[in-house]
């Protein structure tokens, strides 16, 4: 199946021309069915290379042509088949089917219905490209072509001036990371002549460990992982992002792009493994992260900033896996969080569908009686994610833990106080939506309703995987057998720290006690705080205290941000426009003009009107023109 | 043949604009612009097919001098009149909305430029260079003095007499060269690559070429005629300025600077970089700024070119293949940008960014063509714009690497000014609701619907374009590091 591997991505880049050139004179039917159809299809032939990896690793290379030559410098336009490029596209495909079909039903009203196809269609396209490039230049086709669908799809009601501000905002954040991008590219070029992964790995693996070029080159790679997957200190666009369309937020913002910076880093393990300096930095970074946007997460109530503050809090989690030289255990917490937080985000966006486009969590409550279905689903996901056992995310944090643990134990204890906090906004949020009294307006209350299968299906099949998912990297103690450990040791053979097996018995025992005696209480305070007692619809801001202001208001960042670099950049180009362009640059060319002028009203008298002088300067240029045409003629 | 028939082609229909109706102005234009470039295409495949015997012409001319009318393309040169003569039917043509005064002038004057800059970008004699050159100048400055807006006769005197001095000093570094060739002087450019200048020689001609086409491309902080001039000039002035005469400047320092004065260009490359990259950030902060969508995209056009400069000065292969075929994407890129600005002009009676809004919802294919060419402005992959920024940046990179990471803020910055404009013109509730328009349509969609074909075909087969230059890319840089070392050996 590999010689039709150019196919996955080309299929998906079909369904878009045909959408976007037919928009909007295709009807919805055809729209859907080209959409949800092309994807499909790729998942299909992705399929078959996976039950192919799974006889024997893949590692294949595509060569379609030579895209950019100059010099000594090529770009071929390469795809790579391994095991660790199948395994994302299993991801892509089949998170992006499901979602896909989950849009019919969420988009049925929407008038840019077969637009919203064609660009979820571009993305699953670039998304593959990011995926399956042979090498760093194809890697960032896919990388900048992501973000222009987030753009799009961000912006998607674009009649709206605050969400296309966050489509801005969010290409603009993921362009400063791509800068670094492109400079580790060009450090590459530099270096080994090429950034074809079969070129760099092999001819990195001379360095030295912590040479100061493999560090840089790792720090600029993670500077394009810290946007696009939204850590420190380029993490506010995701929480805004939250303006388009929910199975964007579900497929974009939290399964599959904003995981791109964790593939990139695990892609480039050999070179990370060689800097342990900037593996530290990214250890440290996501571990913040995770903290950090965690404790946002816990007072927010908007239904999907809660999520979107929890994606940015489990990448965190990711980036110390990779940080941790566990590369394995980063990728397969993207698998099962792809699961639960695709899951999570469409049963948010069954609820929003219920509740008329309400999205404050202190209107609703109580849902779980109309939308039993979303309600029980949700609870999955809500489990899954806190790391209760035996869901998907209880593994993959395991996996996550456990390295950190060896790694240093201040970044365990953080770790654990996350995942601790993890589990309080979630029940927060599930309990507060789906228990106590309804607190929304007597219209929406009618108008409560379960959603369509369209919807409800994606959201069973997610809640199947987000289920028993952890399964798939079932750990030590378990039977001892890891199988996505062992699918992908070909790529990470010479890097995947190799785990003390008694220790690791011993430390995954006391994960499994810790979520029992810390995590269970703490879903019963959240069950005795929201389900039970009345929520507050409003909160008066004077009565908060200062901590819970700080969490709401999202420790000012923002703020920040806006004061510390958009304003004075803002002023200073003003200045630039004003004082610069038009009194200094402008000024002295006038200035120069108005010298000329002057020197040239004093040059004018010597046309004096004397016949004589002209007839003087006549015969003199006749001269000089003489004796030049002999100089010509070599006569001296 | 097929060069001397190139210049011969407009001075031709200049005349037969002259003698036919004024009725039939833009069309008898329009007809020659597109057998030039029917002939271009010609040429293109003819080079593909490594014939150049065709693509050359050579006769004596005031041989009293050693001035030879010798004209003829190697690959850089057939890129750029390739583009001139793809532009020229998409600018005539532009100018179908608007009612011109006098078209006959208008249209003899547009011939005559394009007399010029085909001469300029075939010139193998350095006279005829600068005569070319300068030819260019008398009718751009009338199109834009006579049929352009507000002031813009002292505004466009001022461009004039700019450039005008500058390219002054170009004659003189010409002149200078010429009585350093050997023998019965000659003004070949060939011969000049043969010299040996001491290095202060060579700092000299440096600073006189340099200057000279700093100022038409326009490099900070030779720049401040070019946001005023391309504001008042009609469109298809400005088309004219920023797609195709700024190339002019670009090329010179390609054709003149690396191969003639290597030691000069080594001497003061740090300083001319720094000048160039600071008009990128510089430039683009502005264009920030700025509410006119003319005067916008003529600020990011500075931080474009400065850009395509700074890649040329950094003298390798990834550098300057990404100057030749990004001063191609250039030109595609801003006059499309600035056709789509005249058609909302038009439509809405406004350039204003603050009095437009929404445009999307009632002109939904300018919506979508406009954010074709606006990412390939950007740079976008598999836009044409990134295949030229990333071997630019690239070249720099190589050169120094903290010039490329300076040089880079272009992609951040780009992305600022642009978005901002997409969202504040094309995005957004419509700001005057009464008003209804109609869509692209017809002869317009004619027009940029090829543009947004060409924006997306370099992006994904920049071979095209590539491969054209590689070769006489490698013999310059062979020529001037040849010429380099010649001359510190001694």
């Amino acid at each position: 199946m590999t010689a039709v591997a150019w196919l996955i991505p080309l299929l998906p880049l079909l369904g878009f021309i045909i959408n976007g050139l037919g928009f909007p004179k295709l009807n919805k039917k055809v729209a859907a069915i080209i959409g949800c159809g092309s994807v499909l299809a790729s998942f299909a032939i992705v399929c078959s290379l996976f039950l192919q990896s799974l006889q024997t690793p893949l590692n294949h290379r595509i060569d379609l042509y030579t895209w950019i030559a100059a010099g000594n410098y090529t770009v071929s336009f390469a795809l790579l088949i391994d095991n660790l490029s199948v395994i994302m596209m299993m991801i892509v495909t089949g998170v992006g089917f499901l979602i896909h079909v989950y849009s019919i039903g969420y988009m049925k009203e929407d008038e840019g219905f077969g637009k919203f196809f064609a660009y979820l269609n571009l993305f699953i396209f670039f998304m593959l490209l990011l995926v399956m490039g042979a090498s760093f230049v194809i890697m960032f086709i896919g990388w900048e072509g992501v973000g222009l669908c987030s753009y799009l799809l961000i912006g998607f009601w674009w009649k709206n001036r605050e969400y296309s501000a966050a489509a801005n905002k969010a290409f603009i954040m993921n362009r400063i990371g791509d800068l670094g991008f492109i400079l580790a590219i060009f450090m590459m070029f530099a270096v080994f002549g090429s950034s074809d992964f079969d070129k760099v790995f092999p001819a990195a693996s001379a360095f030295t460990t912590n040479d100061s070029i493999i560090i840089a080159i790792t720090l600029l790679l993670f500077v394009g992982a810290i946007g696009k997957s939204a850590q420190l200190p380029l993490f506010t666009w995701l929480p805004d992002a939250m303006a388009g369309p929910t199975p964007v937020s579900a497929l974009i913002h939290a399964a599959t792009m904003v995981t791109a910076g964790v593939y990139m880093v695990a892609r480039s393990n050999i070179l990370y493994s060689i800097a342990p300096v900037t593996l530290a930095v990214i250890t440290v970074l996501g571990t913040i992260t995770a903290l950090f946007a965690a404790l946002i997460a816990l007072t927010q109530n908007d239904i999907k900033k809660v999520l979107a503050y929890s994606t940015v809090s489990q990448l965190g989690f990711m980036f110390v896996a990779l940080g941790t030289s566990s590369f394995d255990a980063g990728i397969f917490h993207v698998m099962t969080h792809a699961f639960f937080k695709a899951l999570l985000f469409l049963g948010a966006g069954s609820v929003i569908h219920a509740m008329s486009g309400e999205q404050n969590i202190r209107h609703m409550g109580g849902l779980k009686k109309a939308l039993p279905i979303t309600s029980f689903t949700f609870l999955i996901g809500t489990l899954a994610i806190s790391g209760i056992p035996p869901f998907a995310g209880f593994f993959s944090k395991d996996a996550i833990l456990t390295a950190s643990y060896f790694n240093s134990t201040i970044i365990f204890l953080l770790l654990i106080l996350t995942s601790v906090l993890t589990a309080a906004y979630m029940f927060r949020l599930y309990f507060m939506v789906f228990w106590g009294d309804f607190r929304g307006t007597h219209h929406q209350e009618e108008h409560l309703h379960e959603s369509p299968q369209s919807i409800t299906i994606p959201l069973i099949v997610l809640a199947l995987f987000a289920a028993i998912g952890g399964f798939f990297g079932l750990p030590e103690i378990f039977g001892n057998h890891n199988w996505i450990h062992h699918y992908l040791s070909p790529v990470f053979s010479q890097n995947t720290r190799i785990m003390a097996h008694a220790d690791s018995v011993m430390i995954e025992w006391l994960l499994v006690a810790f979520s029992l005696v810390v995590i269970v209480p703490v879903m019963w305070l959240a069950y005795q705080r929201y389900a039970l007692k009345t929520v507050k619809v409003t909160l008066s801001e004077e009565q908060l205290p200062f901590w819970y202001k700080l969490s709401l208001h999202k420790f000012y960042v923002d703020e920040l941000y806006d004061y510390g670099i958009v304003k004075p950049l803002s002023a200073l180009a003003g200045l630039f426009s004003v004082a610069v362009e038009k009194k200094m640059i402008d000024g002295t060319v006038n200035g120069l003009g108005s010298i000329t002028l002057f020197l040239s009203s004093q040059l004018r008298k010597i046309q004096t009107g004397n016949t004589g002088f002209y007839v003087f300067a006549m015969v003199a240029g006749m001269v000089l023109m003489l004796l030049f045409a002999l100089a010509k003629l070599n006569v001296f | 043949m097929i060069a001397i028939t190139l210049l011969l082609l407009p001075v031709i229909f200049a005349i037969i604009l002259l003698l036919a109706p004024a009725a039939s102005s833009r069309r008898i234009a329009l007809i020659g612009s597109i057998i030039s470039f029917s002939i271009t295409a010609f040429a293109y495949s003819q080079y593909l097919q490594e014939d150049f015997t065709k693509l050359n012409f050579d006769v004596s001319w005031a041989s009293a001098f050693g001035i030879r009318f010798n004209i003829g393309m190697d690959g850089i040169s057939l890129i750029l009149v390739l583009l001139t003569a793809l532009l020229y039917p998409v600018i005539i043509a532009s100018t179908s909305r608007t009612v011109i005064s006098n078209p006959k002038a208008f249209y003899s004057l547009m011939m005559l430029m394009q007399l010029g800059l085909m001469g300029v970008f075939m010139a193998k004699d350095a006279f005829l260079f600068y005569v070319f050159y300068e030819l260019t100048l008398i009718p751009v400055y009338f199109i834009c003095a006579v049929w352009g807006g507000d002031r813009s006769i002292p505004i466009t005197l001022k461009f004039f007499i700019y450039t005008l001095a500058g390219s002054l000093l170009m004659l003189i570094a010409i002149i200078y060269l010429y009585f350093k060739t050997p023998g019965s002087h000659t003004f070949d450019i060939q011969a000049f690559y043969q010299l040996t200048l001491t290095p202060v020689e060579q700092g000299w001609i440096f600073w006189a070429f340099f200057l000279a086409f700093a100022v038409k491309i326009p490099i900070f902080p030779f720049h401040s005629w070019q946001p005023d001039t391309y504001t008042v000039s009609p469109m298809a002035g400005t088309m004219l300025l920023a797609g195709l005469m700024l190339k002019m400047g670009i090329y010179g320092l390609i054709r003149f600077i690396l191969p003639i004065v290597p030691l000069g260009l080594e001497d003061w490359v740090d300083f001319a970089m720094v000048l160039c990259i600071i008009g990128i950030v510089y430039a683009s902060l502005i264009a920030w700024q700025q509410q006119d969508l003319k005067r916008l995209i003529a600020y990011s056009s500075i931080a474009h070119v400065g850009l395509i400069a700074a890649g040329v000065l950094a003298a390798n292969t990834a550098g300057l293949q990404g100057a030749i075929i990004q001063m191609f994407n250039h030109g595609i890129n801003v006059v499309a940008l600035f056709f789509m600005i005249d058609i909302i002009e038009n439509r809405y009676g406004t350039r204003w960014m603050d009095e437009l809004g929404g445009i999307a919802g009632q002109m939904k294919k300018l919506g979508v063509l406009f954010m074709i060419v606006m990412l390939g402005s950007i740079g976008l992959p598999l836009t044409n714009g990134f295949v030229g920024e990333f071997l630019l940046l690239m070249g720099m990179y190589v050169f120094n690497p903290w010039a490329a990471a300076f040089a880079g803020l272009t992609l951040i910055l780009g992305a600022v000014y642009m978005f901002r404009l997409y969202r504040n013109v094309f995005l957004g509730e419509v700001k005057d609701h009464k008003m209804t328009t109609s869509d692209v349509a017809g002869w317009e969609g004619f027009i940029l619907i090829p543009l947004c074909a060409i924006v997306i075909v370099i992006g994904i087969f920049p071979s095209i374009l590539l491969n054209v230059s590689e070769q006489p890319v490698q013999q310059l840089l062979q020529f001037m590091n040849d010429h380099k070392s010649g001359v510190s050996g001694l």
